[in-house]
């Protein structure tokens, strides 16, 4: 076959070698555009999986790259003037241009045509060939040339950032995190030949723009730099190579194929550089694409066999790149964070990498993880950053343990509450029998069941707070004596059950369900009205909840006030039944979520409009609960992230909202999502709202209880520990 | 994890006969249900009326469609035919529907394929409330009228699941996908505040023999999925063909949490059904 390769970088270089190797009759030729030795980039990063693929693929370029390798396994996080230290993770780097000096060597060796200085700017001008490989980067002449076929989508980053070098010896993947009077500045900095390391400065536009950069040129830049890092590189001097401000630029292709033409490396995806993949995905590409071609005998089975494999890879790691990117592009949320839970979030931030990983790769700093929660986090609860931490906890003797146990071990105080654990369990409510919101003796049984699995704290709910604010005829309520005897018997035996000599904690929700009641028991489906018996809905507007659903009367003024009267007379029997916690439901579309939201709340008085007015009503309730409740026990709210649907209440509304709530003394918010009408719903899967949970949480400055299918110790540990949430509810299959 | 058994009705040149004998043989054990594809271009029995005559030559297993595209049909007849069948077999179907991903099936029977998702929400609603309601008849063996499952990837398709149906019905693959699959069902199921767990169903291709047994099944597969384009080869590439892969295979899917497992053949040989029957037996997997 007569092969052209466009784009003389790893990608191009290393299919060339290794299509060569596996079939010498070929014929190669690969066109750079730059004059030969002329590069840009500096180190590129490589982790022990990658380095293994190399060595099948060609032992001889292996040896040569590993050669010249530097290998450290520690990540150093600088931030507020302390160095955090994690090891274990084994990466390795090279000077870009080494290993395009090895690979070219190895293409020469092998017979391939290497032209350089030889500019493509149009298809046409390349002679006759059976395959085209187009390895030339995110600006691919070739994909532009069927961008109709191959379907490409390019996102910017919001982040500003530049490539530079230094002459500094560095022994860890650096990153270093300084503040000065313009901004935020990240960098990312790791050593690649033994003298010198890659040093990527990034920051956010406003800070750019502050420092005055978008005017700056290479020089300036590089002066800004130097100064801004003077105290880190410890004399070194910054390096710039044609080095420019840019965003990064997120490229996904639809179709990686079209005809005897196919796409490699950074002209068919880019991930973020923040997890160091580019090369080395692209050089997995020519492995897999060499590989394709020697297995199958026609070259549409080897293009598609090479699609195949490499797409879900190569998706994977860019779903892992763009956590990893919103990670840096909002890191300003995280800047209250101690030390050790701050650089606990980064290393975990893409999702791959999580508790049990970092203390499997570096049990010293696990153990620094336990001991810190153990010591900190208890205190630091009661408001999430450090600064406004009360201290009335720490008494003249504190411990310093030399072992602690997993931060869901860690106790949690909220006002004079103390939560023995951070795992919370909920009975399935939907099980329940109750008549006229009086549960049944099943209930108290499965209650009973959860109590002795150790949970630091049980919720009990959706708890009505009068009979026609029940989501179903089977739902518990709490609004006459007989409910309260049964509660009172209730948490008096839930109190009886303890967690290494602290009591178990009950919570208790209390909910109307507004436009969502009068609904059929949960086992026949949600919200399908009753056959028969319904009783009629009030809402915030009359908007039915689905087509089948019964279009619910607006609340009037008496009804606003009676309410909210209802909800207080809960909140006291709640008080005196003996609950620990009081949470107070404004989510999934129940009555007070129907204020909330933009989709349910069309009203015209003074609790309809923007979010300042469609909060009124839910935060008055609320104060009317807060003050029927004990001043020492904590009040959770559960509020929605987002609706799932556009248009709807997003999770910028829910930081406002979590901020007002904790002004009017709320403690704790449990997130949730979706459900606020019946067609909008979050992607599901494994911890779906933890992400939600971390952006109210850190942002807004405020506890968070977290749950959306945490079923394991290691989801809940990572969760706790990089404080993305304060307590977990655990669904697991066990229970 | 039960484990039960396609019938052939979706194999080009499948006989009438081989169907009802496997059926009979399958109500011998060791399976607990017998499945149904659904295809309308394609040479295959329609899903639901084959059902009808399996539920005359068996006694015991569970019938099972996985899956029906459902909006190809009016939702008032479906029932009625759901119904029939529900009430011939006692009590024994498992109506899975979904979207299908075929757009000529859509194109054939005249339904706008933008409109699927929105119409098989409005059906699940649908066929619930006549089988509740029991005007259409006839009388069922459950008042609430057969589970309902539903199969789809997208996250409308588990909040959809989630809200109407009984449970989950996963399309194939490694038992990784399905862990993953399985997973957004119980987060979504959960998520719906809906009683304890939904059910989870799968199912797996499978060929069991000679080189040549296996490479036919091969070729069925990529004709099957040919819509899916070069996807096909892959999916292919999931065939089961000996009894160690079944066995791993069915661990893996057990372990991810899967509640009834349906094995497909891809030859129309009764030798298949044997071969498989033997296999699972090997398994400790006996006759009921």
């Amino acid at each position: 076959m007569k092969i052209v390769i466009l784009g003389g970088g790893p990608a191009g270089l290393y299919s060339g070698l290794l299509i060569k190797k596996a079939n010498p009759s070929h014929d190669i030729t690969i066109i750079e555009r730059n004059a030969a030795g002329v590069t840009y980039g500096w180190g590129v990063v490589f982790s022990d999986r990658t380095l293994a693929s190399f060595q099948r693929a060609d032992y001889k370029s292996y040896e040569q790259i590993t050669n010249q390798f530097v290998i450290w396994d520690a990540i150093d996080v600088h931030y507020r003037g302390e160095t955090m230290r994690c090891g274990g993770h084994v990466i390795s780097g090279i000077a870009r241009k080494t290993l395009l000096n090895i690979l070219q060597g190895r293409c020469r060796e092998m017979g391939i045509t290497l032209c350089f200085g030889q500019e493509i700017n149009d298809l046409a001008q390349l002679d006759d060939y059976d395959l085209l490989i187009a390895a030339d980067g995110i600006n691919s002449v070739a994909r532009k040339s069927y961008d109709k076929h191959f379907k490409p989508t390019i996102e910017y980053g919001k982040a500003r950032y530049i490539w530079l070098g230094a002459n500094k010896v560095l022994d860890a993947f650096t990153f270093i995190f300084c503040e000065n009077e313009h901004g935020l500045f990240q960098v990312h900095a790791y050593p690649f030949n033994g003298t010198a390391s890659t040093f990527l400065v990034e920051c956010d536009e406003a800070s750019w723009l502050n420092a005055g950069l978008d005017k700056a040129d290479e020089v300036e830049s590089l002066a800004y730099c130097q100064s801004l890092l003077a105290e880190h590189l410890g004399g070194a001097k910054l390096l710039s190579n044609n080095s420019k401000w840019i965003s990064f630029p997120t490229l996904k292709t639809k179709n990686w194929q079209h005809h005897n033409m196919v796409l490699l490396g950074d002209a068919a995806h880019t991930a973020h550089f923040s997890i160091g993949s580019g090369t080395k995905l692209a050089m997995e590409d020519a492995i897999a694409l060499a590989g394709a071609l020697e297995q199958h005998a026609d070259l549409e089975s080897a293009l598609n066999a090479y699609e195949l494999e490499r797409k879900p890879v190569v998706e994977v790691f860019q779903c892992a790149a763009s956590e990893s990117q919103a990670y840096f592009e909002t890191l300003k949320r995280y800047l209250g964070l101690e030390p050790m839970q701050f650089t606990f979030q980064l290393l975990t931030r893409s999702g791959r990498i999580t508790y049990d990983d970092l203390r499997f790769r570096d049990v010293r700093f696990g153990e620094a993880v336990d001991r810190w929660h153990a010591q900190k986090a208890c205190v630091v609860a009661h408001t999430v950053k450090q600064g406004r931490v009360q201290h009335g906890q720490s008494t003249t003797r504190v411990l310093h343990p030399i072992f602690a146990p997993a931060p869901m071990f860690s106790s949690l105080m909220l006002r004079s509450l103390l939560i023995p654990n951070r795992l919370v369990l909920a009975p399935d409510a939907a099980m329940n029998q109750a008549q006229h919101g009086l549960p049944g003796d099943g209930h108290l049984e499965q209650f009973n069941s959860l109590a002795r699995r150790a949970p630091g704290l049980i919720l009990a709910g959706p708890v009505a707070i009068t009979d026609s604010g029940r989501i179903s005829p089977g739902c518990s309520g709490l609004y006459n004596q007989q409910h309260f005897a049964w509660w009172t018997h209730l948490v008096e035996q839930l109190h009886s059950y303890q967690d290494t000599n602290q009591q178990t904690k009950v919570a208790i929700e209390l909910n109307h369900a507004g436009r969502r009641g009068s609904t059929r028991w949960r086992v026949e489906g949600l919200d399908r009205p009753l056959a028969e018996g319904n009783w009629p809905l009030i809402a915030a507007s009359p908007i039915a909840y689905t087509p089948f659903s019964q279009v619910p009367r607006e609340m009037e003024h008496a009804d606003l006030e009676r309410v909210r009267d209802d909800f207080a007379r809960a909140a006291r029997l709640a008080r005196d039944v003996g609950f620990d916690l009081l949470q107070l439901n404004m989510a999934h579309g129940y009555l007070l979520a129907s204020f909330l939201s933009p989709l349910t709340n069309q009203r015209s008085d003074v609790y309809g409009g923007d979010l300042e007015q469609r909060m009124r009503y839910p935060l008055e309730v609320f104060d009317a609960v807060r003050a029927a409740w004990p001043a020492d026990k904590p009040v959770a709210a559960a509020l929605n992230a987002t609706d799932c649907v556009k248009g709807g209440f997003t999770i910028d509304d829910a930081v406002i909202v979590a901020k007002a709530l904790k002004e009017h003394g709320c403690d704790i918010i449990a997130v949730q999502a979706g459900q606020t009408t019946h067609d909008g719903e979050p992607a599901y899967g494994r911890g779906f709202l933890t992400a939600y949970s971390d952006r109210i949480r850190n942002e807004a400055d405020i506890p968070t209880m977290v749950g959306g299918y945490l079923t394991t110790s290691d989801a809940v540990n990572t969760v706790i520990a990089a404080g993305r949430a304060d307590l977990c509810i655990i669904d697991s299959p066990d229970l | 994890m039960r484990i039960g058994v396609g019938l052939p009705s979706g194999i080009p040149g499948a006989s009438s006969h081989i169907i009802l004998d496997w059926a009979n043989r399958a109500d011998e054990g060791p399976f607990s249900s017998v499945g149904v594809v659904d295809r309308l271009v394609y040479d295959s029995f329609e899903p639901l009326t084959t059902l009808a005559a399996v539920a005359a030559v068996t006694r015991r297993v569970k019938l099972a469609t996985t899956i029906v595209i459902g909006p190809l049909h009016n939702n008032a007849l479906l029932a009625k035919v759901a119904a029939t069948v529900d009430a011939l077999s006692q009590g024994r179907l498992v109506l899975g529907l979904a979207v299908g991903a075929r757009q000529e099936d859509y194109e054939a029977a005249g339904i706008e394929y933008s409109s699927r998702g929105r119409r098989l929400t409005e059906q699940l609603v649908a066929l619930r409330s006549q089988w509740e309601d029991g005007a259409i008849g006839p009388k069922m063996a459950r008042t609430r009228g057969p589970d309902l499952l539903i199969g789809g990837l997208s996250d409308q398709g588990y909040a959809r699941m989630a809200r109407y149906a009984d449970g989950y019905v996963h399309g194939g693959g490694p038992p990784r996908a399905f862990a993953r699959g399985a997973d957004k069902a119980r987060a979504a199921w959960i998520d719906a505040g809906r009683p304890a767990r939904p059910q989870i169903w799968a199912q797996a291709y499978f060929a069991l023999g000679d080189g040549a047994e296996i490479e036919a099944g091969h070729r069925y597969m990529r004709d099957y999925y040919s819509f899916a384009g070069p996807l096909a080869q892959r999916i292919a590439s999931w065939l089961l063909t000996t009894p160690q892969e079944i066995a791993q295979f069915i661990r893996g899917y057990e372990e991810a949490g899967c509640d009834e497992l349906l094995l497909f053949p891809t030859l129309p040989a009764m030798a298949q059904l044997e071969r498989l029957a033997e296999a699972l037996v090997g398994l400790g997997r006996s006759a009921p």
